[in-house]
């Protein structure tokens, strides 16, 4: 897979990381909006989203695709598309399961971010490969940018 | 029967980029079937490897969840839009405490 980034402002960074600190010892989720280019992506906007797994939030989280339309049409209405999503990992690291690669899709990028004893650590991004056998690390670019207003939409 | 099946975004790029592609099909299943048998790269994204659709691809007939109908045998008619929709899921490997 060629050599991917991710460029993310620091503040959407900062509100990816103080969402898997709120939802601590369970499991935070949601979308990444911005745009799409051919070696680079930009997260532009985040969209927070319920975590439909109550059964086991611990260490399971799912977005229902009634929410996954609703991301895709806050993309759409703010002239992005949906990117991807980011969950954590409470006291686990930041790098996909074999769970997680067995329910990817193709193409977005799935941030996660480690969440150790209540306190955000390591946040990586990852593209699950053609077959479906790895995830290729997506390297990610923090800026000191400042997002464009609306970039942090509402919360579930 | 003449129907349009929608591919969701992440699917795109083993669609040859289309956002929807027409097909002939009576039922949901052959729709399906003929989709992945013209773009045979999507049928790992979509299938396990037992055969049956993978949990996390939901299908509907313009709005109606196939779960609540007869799922891939339900039948359709032409003009029918047929929409792939994602779940998303994943999680922490270690099992809960």
């Amino acid at each position: 897979m060629p050599d991917r980034a991710l460029k993310l402002g620091e503040e959407l960074a900062g509100r990816i990381r103080a969402h898997g600190a709120e939802t601590y010892p369970h499991e935070c989720c949601g979308a990444l909006l911005g745009r799409d280019a051919q070696t680079t992506r930009e997260v532009l906007g985040l969209l927070p989203l319920a975590n439909a797994r109550q059964d086991s939030p611990r260490n399971r989280f799912s977005i229902t695709p009634d929410d996954v339309r609703r991301a895709e049409n806050t993309a759409r209405e703010n002239g992005q598309e949906l990117l991807g999503w980011y969950h954590s990992h409470p006291d686990s690291p930041a790098r996909p399961s074999d769970y997680d690669r067995e329910h990817a899709w193709p193409w977005y990028s799935y941030i996660i971010v480690g969440v150790e004893a209540g306190v955000p650590g390591q946040m990586k991004s990852w593209r699950l490969a053609d077959d479906r056998a790895s995830f290729a690390p997506e390297r990610i670019e923090v800026s000191t940018v400042a997002p464009a207003p609306g970039a942090a939409f509402e919360s579930v | 029967m003449a129907v349009k099946v929608i591919i969701p975004t992440p699917l795109r790029p083993y669609a040859s980029k289309q956002e929807s592609v027409e097909l002939q099909a009576g039922t949901v299943g052959e729709a399906l079937r003929a989709l992945t048998a013209k773009f045979q790269e999507l049928r790992k994204h979509l299938y396990a490897e037992d055969g049956r659709l993978r949990s996390f691809v939901n299908v509907y007939v313009n709005d109606e969840d196939i779960r609540f109908l007869k799922r891939e045998e339900t039948a359709v008619r032409t003009g029918d839009i047929i929409s792939i929709i994602p779940s998303i899921a994943g999680g922490a490997a270690r099992s809960s405490r």
